[in-house]
């Protein structure tokens, strides 16, 4: 498969570049990590959560992983911080606190 | 089935993370509900018109759409998919094609009410065995928030500003899915993000796996161009169908069913008020203007509810 | 051993989608290749063809159908003119930027406005510089055999681009002439089977196409398109040579008619070919070294061949059924004379506008542009060179 995103680079030559603009890897945007945007940050507080999985489907950007009808840590790679999860945990499972003030 | 959200949440993602559409966004939350809806060995071929979906979604050289994915322009959605969908007929006929294939369209207001229109038209009444979802967030986002047909009436956006003449957009919103259901296609429905999802869930498989063309409007809230506290997504959602602003019904086969009454219809300004763009009908000179709201809401409410057979 | 039929052009396109029998069209109707869908339409009906037909709403959508049939995996085929193809504008540029096969009858006729139904180039020739590659076709012979020919030239691996094949709107189009067919085994399997290596319609390798290409990328993107331009020349003399082995007839860039040692001479492309063709004749009857040079290939641009065709001429005027409003001439004139520039400085060239709007182009026409360029030649003074025949006043 010619063309791999990675290779894509601001580098490529029109020799290299793929024709058309066309993608030969589905969904390899979950390699570009968004994390970075964030100013607000969603912790998960797994003692008070009671996998009622009304978080994951929230998720704009498919940051609460999902694993056997249960939710697993937050994919900080992606989460960009919008708070959504926060507002729909209805068991308070989920603190929203500044990226700044994130444990090391 | 009975639909179970901790069931469903097992299924495999088919839009992944790493896009570049707005923290709290509605539209991804609609396209993975939609997408989720889809039979874990199905396959798909996915479309969207140009707007925040697309240019978020794919922006080269990433994708964030496991399926394969066309884009070609702004107004075209539906011919293009349609086009797709002619393919995958004439192979299947020739011989050349085994597999069985799905046909999702997306598109915004944009793409769907206005420019957008007359292919959408086009591809139901052809009855290509398709889907088209509007992700419907109220204006012309992805350029700056200028106004649609889709735009609420006296919403403040950057094409209908709300100053001393004029409080923001002066027409009516257009009843695209009246419009659709009027195409008298096999299914018709309007949803939004509801708690569990169940609406959308099965509406979008009822859309998916209903042979022949499918329509769904789905309310999308943009929390930039609706100026409201971005966690509050859900809310916003909540609150559109409790004061009967967005009403959930489902048109299939011509028969107009309502799937959710609200047990005590809320007054629209508790929807109005966590938003921004409405925020200048809050003052003395325009209150009036938000009674003009409730009457038009209290009308296409019981104009619905005679619709679907149900009691006022 | 071909068959001997008398079809109309549009007629004649018709059966060559029969024989090639592609997967997809999608089609509008626009007045003169309305017959077009239509006869293949009658096809589709009697199940002489499995082709989908895809009755689109409108030729914008027409070529975006196309564009995601195409995508998908599948042969795509349509027809239209002037407005219909100044409807598809952009998608024409998509189709192209998205490296797609798509095949296209382009018959002539003026883009409004006015509104006007009959033959001219302004249309094909709006469409110039949107990576499609035109081939142009004189008579109901060279539209079939052109038609067979874009197939290959099109889902050609160095190329992938869109072609469309011109011809005249209903001088061509309409009027019935003799033709010959290819057998229709033949046909399959000239144009053999369309196997993408690349396609929407693969789970076991999806494909994401048609991004938003930021400036990082989209300069790298458009100059692999261009490359795609410049490959075709050779691609397109290999088909034909194919061709020619299969039909005898043959082809190339364009066709030279007494030009060899033409001291004179006109660049012309489609049906009023044959009439010039016929004031050549009786120039040379008349011991006027006279020629003719018609352009079928006219993306990519054939600059250096035709340089070099013309290089002895004297005095050329190049025939164009368009205008430019570049208030200098039209645009085969613009790329001829480019073509020249500085390869055959000594030519005197004339650009002469004609045949707008469906405009009868006569013999006499003809003769009066080659009687221009006999003055030039006996005088040495080229005087105006943006001019018009065949219009009152």
């Amino acid at each position: 498969m010619r063309g791999k995103a990675k290779e894509m680079t601001p580098e490529v030559t029109w020799q290299e570049i793929t024709p058309g603009g066309t993608i030969y890897e589905p969904g390899n945007a979950e390699g570009y990590k968004t994390g970075d945007w964030r100013s607000m940050r969603p912790v998960w507080i797994e003692e008070k959560c009671t996998q009622c999985m009304l978080c994951p489907p929230v998720c704009p950007d498919t940051a609460i992983p999902v694993k056997d009808s249960k939710r697993l840590d937050f994919d900080y790679d992606h989460c960009k911080g919008c708070g959504v999860c926060f507002k729909v945990c209805p068991f308070d499972a989920i603190d929203f606190i500044k990226e700044e003030d994130k444990e090391e | 089935m009975a639909y179970n959200l901790k069931q469903v949440m097992n299924k495999p993602e088919r839009l992944t993370g790493g896009h570049r559409m707005c923290a709290g966004c509605g539209a991804p939350v609609t396209v993975r509900t939609v997408l989720r809806a889809l039979k874990p060995e199905d396959h798909a071929v996915c479309c969207s018109a140009t707007g925040c979906l697309e240019v978020s979604t794919f922006l080269y050289p990433y994708t964030a759409w496991k399926d394969s994915f066309i884009h070609s322009a702004f107004e075209n959605a539906g011919a293009t998919l349609s086009g797709a969908e002619a393919a995958y007929t004439a192979l299947r006929r020739k011989g050349r094609m085994n597999e069985s294939y799905k046909f999702i369209a997306f598109g915004g207001d944009g793409g769907t009410y206005d420019i957008g229109l007359q292919s959408l038209s086009g591809a139901m009444e052809r009855g290509h065995d398709m889907v088209y979802i509007c992700y419907d967030n109220e204006a012309y986002m992805n350029t700056g928030i200028q106004r649609s047909s889709g735009t609420p009436r006296y919403a403040d956006t950057t094409t209908s500003p709300q100053g001393t003449e004029m409080p923001g957009k002066m027409q009516y919103k257009k009843d695209l899915t009246g419009v659709m259901a009027a195409h008298r296609i096999p299914y018709v429905a309007q949803s939004t993000l509801t708690s569990n999802f169940k609406d959308l869930y099965e509406k979008s498989e009822k859309a998916i796996y209903t042979k022949g063309p499918a329509f769904m409007n789905v309310l999308s809230p943009c929390p930039r161009g609706w100026r409201y506290n971005t966690p509050d997504l859900m809310e916003i959602c909540k609150l559109a169908v409790e004061t009967c602003i967005w009403p959930l019904y489902e048109v299939e086969d011509g028969k107009w069913k309502l799937n959710y009454k609200p047990k005590k219809k809320l007054p629209i300004t508790e929807y109005l008020k966590p938003q921004g763009r409405f925020k200048h009908l809050f003052t003395d000179e325009n209150r009036h203007l938000i009674d003009n709201i409730q009457e038009d809401i209290d009308k296409k409410w019981e104009e619905l509810l005679k619709k679907c057979g149900e009691d006022s | 051993m071909s068959i001997r039929e008398r079809l109309s052009g549009n007629e004649a396109i018709a059966v060559a989608m029969r024989q090639i029998n592609p997967d997809v069209v999608a089609a509008f109707p626009i007045t003169p290749s309305t017959e077009i869908p239509q006869y293949f339409s009658q096809f589709v009906s009697n199940g002489q063809v499995q082709t989908e037909f895809v009755a689109v709403e409108s030729e914008h959508s027409a070529m975006s159908a196309c564009i995601g049939a195409q995508a998908a995996g599948a042969r795509t085929m349509t027809a239209t003119s002037a407005n219909g193809l100044a409807l598809m504008w952009e998608m024409l540029y998509i189709a192209s930027a998205m490296k797609l096969p798509i095949t296209l009858s382009c018959v002539n006729r003026a883009l409004s406005g006015p509104l006007n139904i009959h033959n001219d180039h302004s249309d094909s020739m709006g469409a110039r510089d949107s990576g499609w590659i035109q081939l142009y076709s004189e008579t109901n012979q060279e539209a079939y055999d052109n038609l067979l020919q874009a197939i290959r030239i099109a889902e050609h691996k160095d190329v992938q681009l869109p072609v469309m094949v011109c011809q005249d709107g209903f001088i061509t189009s309409h009027a019935v002439e003799n033709i010959e067919l290819l057998e229709d085994e033949k046909v399959k399997e000239f144009v053999g089977e369309y196997k993408p290596d690349h396609y929407l319609l693969n789970h076991k390798e999806p494909i994401a196409v048609g991004p938003l290409d930021l400036p990082a990328h989209c300069f790298e993107h458009k100059r692999e398109q261009a490359q795609s331009m410049i490959n075709a020349k050779k691609v397109i003399l290999e088909v034909a040579k194919e061709f020619e082995k299969l039909t005898g007839r043959k082809y190339e860039y364009f066709e030279k008619y007494n030009l060899d040692d033409a001291e004179i001479a006109i660049v012309i492309i489609n049906s009023s070919a044959g009439t010039a063709k016929t004031v050549v004749d009786k120039l040379r009857d008349n011991g006027i070294k006279a020629g003719l040079l018609k352009i079928r290939m006219f993306r990519p641009f054939p600059a250096d061949e035709i340089a070099e065709a013309l290089k002895n001429v004297k005095a050329l005027a190049v025939m164009d059924k368009a205008e430019s409003y570049s208030a200098i001439g039209g645009p085969v004139g613009a790329e001829v004379k480019s073509a020249l520039y500085g390869k055959a400085d000594g030519i005197k060239v004339l650009n002469y506008i004609y045949g707008l709007g469906g405009r009868d182009v006569r013999a006499d026409d003809i003769e009066e542009v080659y009687n221009s360029l006999m003055d030039i030649v006996k005088t040495g003074q080229i005087g105006e060179i943006y001019r018009y025949v065949g219009v009152r006043g």
